[in-house]
């Protein structure tokens, strides 16, 4: 089982239970994950992104056995990204870069996120943008993040045709036609933050098991939503196949 | 064991009440829910009328007449209408199969016009479930906080009442309940975040704490995986799934000759 969706280090309100490394990778090892691939909360709030990414590679290399794959965070809205994207690729080896569009404070329409999705392609970096990390109405009242728009999604992928894009976290949005068309287009999704009786079997119905990866948003979330959502909706064979391990191993080049 | 405090039959596909039931149970089943609770109707109105209310518990009434055998009924009241209200709660719940209350988001928790139907419910042993949110981007006006329940359970000490949703943002809602130690935390409705179920259990007590879905609109999976994730005793686990919610009906199904 490969977990697309965890991240390491402190969030700023609150302790998780496994928020820790070593916790971490034990939880997930006990519950059968055999790889995650990990951003990190530092890459979400700070503003010097290289240290946070150097210290998210360090981590993940401490943990040993290739378990945690590093994916930095890159801001397109702060002076430097360019070089922020070369040490992920270059000097930290990382297979994907997570974007976090609202925390970081730009729009999908803007220049520079299409800019930064056609040089990860040429890099052939795996990117994740993370939609959400919590529901609005729990934000920090001293700290509340604008929800993001996904409606230009599908006009940054066609413009940087070919991207290995991952988004997570997605809740309600994009539906309806703009979801089939970025699945169309290669656009995968994870689990973690969909919500619905039945919710795991119904965007698969829409953008079929070939396009949805398992994502728990451990250690903020309960991994065991993200296990339970493919038993509510009776998800087995071929379908649990791709979306346990297959699809991440094709987006790695694994297969 | 498992019973589901908080379900609604708005929200799945079905052109009537049964199918809806029909529709939630499938999920139910694949989960290992035994029992489910259901109230409201459809569609969501947040301050019905009157005649709202009562098709909406018509609504449930006829759920129920097809799977009395899996769901247990709350009637929807509105302190907004209490004359009628208290009428409903005679027919629903005192002389009908139903066997607590729902109060959503039509008046505050702590206002006065809630004494009479918490007094009426408390005469005939009826749960009463309170929806409670305290929303970073607002509350609806009259929606309550975990707080207006605090004030509501004080003026009524031995009635047990459930802080719907703990507030949402579960870190203050537990704390505004935990001196009320017949105040219950329903852990349905938010997002899966880690520790929820763990701070509940710290801070009130594992018998205070109420697994609930608030399906079909949240996913069973995600509600429960509060409660299977959590770092608690398999002993804490029991009763937050089903013992707490089966203890606390108990006294009502007895009254109303209802086995399980």
């Amino acid at each position: 089982m490969i977990d697309v969706n965890v991240s390491l280090g402190p969030w700023p309100f609150r302790r998780f239970p496994g928020d820790t490394p070593s916790d971490l990778v034990a939880r997930l090892r006990r519950r059968g994950v055999t790889q995650a691939w990990a951003g990190s909360f530092e890459g979400v709030f700070h503003r010097d992104t290289s240290a946070a990414n150097a210290r998210l590679a360090k981590a993940c290399e401490t943990a040993g056995s290739g378990f945690l794959l590093p994916f930095g965070s890159v801001n397109p809205a702060a002076p430097g990204w360019r070089e922020d994207l070369r040490r992920c690729h270059e000097t930290h080896h990382m297979p994907g870069i997570r974007l976090h569009p609202n925390y970081h404070g730009y729009k999908l329409s803007d220049a520079a996120f299409a800019d930064l999705l056609r040089e990860a392609r040429d890099r052939k970096l795996i990117v994740q943008v993370a939609l959400n990390m919590e529901d609005e109405r729990s934000h920090h009242p001293l700290m509340r993040i604008p929800a993001l728009d996904p409606a230009p999604l599908p006009e940054a992928v066609a413009a940087a045709s070919g991207v290995k894009l991952v988004v997570l976290n997605r809740m309600r949005a994009p539906a309806g036609e703009a979801l089939e068309g970025l699945a169309r287009a290669g656009v995968h999704f994870d689990l973690a933050m969909i919500e619905g009786a039945g919710c795991a079997g119904s965007l698969m119905s829409i953008i079929t098991s070939r396009r949805l990866l398992f994502g728990s948003h451990a250690p903020f979330q309960y991994f065991e939503a993200a296990v339970l959502k493919l038993k509510e909706s009776a998800i087995t064979g071929k379908d649990e196949e791709n979306i346990l391990s297959g699809n991440a191993r094709r987006l790695l080049g694994a297969e | 064991m498992i019973w589901d405090l908080h379900n609604h039959i708005n929200g799945l596909p079905g052109s009537t009440p049964d199918e809806h039931m029909e529709n939630l149970l499938r999920f139910a089943d694949r989960m290992g829910i035994e029992r489910i609770c259901v109230f409201m109707g459809y569609p969501f109105i947040n301050e019905p009328t009157p005649e709202q209310l009562r098709t909406q518990n018509d609504q449930v009434l006829q759920a129920l007449a097809h799977w009395s055998h899996r769901a247990f009924g709350f009637v929807y009241l509105s302190p907004q209408h209490l004359e009628f209200s208290l009428k409903e709660f005679d027919r629903c719940v005192r002389n009908g199969p139903m066997v607590g209350v729902k109060l959503w988001v039509a008046k505050r928790a702590s206002a006065p016009e809630l004494d009479p139907i918490v007094e009426a419910a408390a005469s005939m042993n009826a749960v009463i479930f309170q929806h409670t949110w305290h929303k970073t981007t607002g509350n609806l006006r009259g929606e309550s906080e975990p707080a207006d329940v605090a004030t509501l359970a004080g003026r009524h000490p031995g009635v047990p009442i459930i802080c719907g949703h703990s507030g949402g943002e579960w870190e203050t809602g537990i704390r505004a309940i935990r001196h009320l130690p017949d105040v219950y935390a329903d852990v349905a409705g938010g997002d899966p975040t880690n520790g929820f179920v763990e701070m509940a259990v710290r801070e009130l007590g594992a018998h205070r704490v109420l697994y609930g879905s608030d399906s079909p609109g949240r996913s069973y999976a995600s509600q429960l995986a509060k409660v299977m994730g959590a770092d608690i005793s398999e002993a804490d686990r029991k009763l937050i799934l089903g013992e707490n919610l089966k203890r606390m009906m108990m006294p009502i199904l007895r009254r109303k000759g209802i086995r399980v």
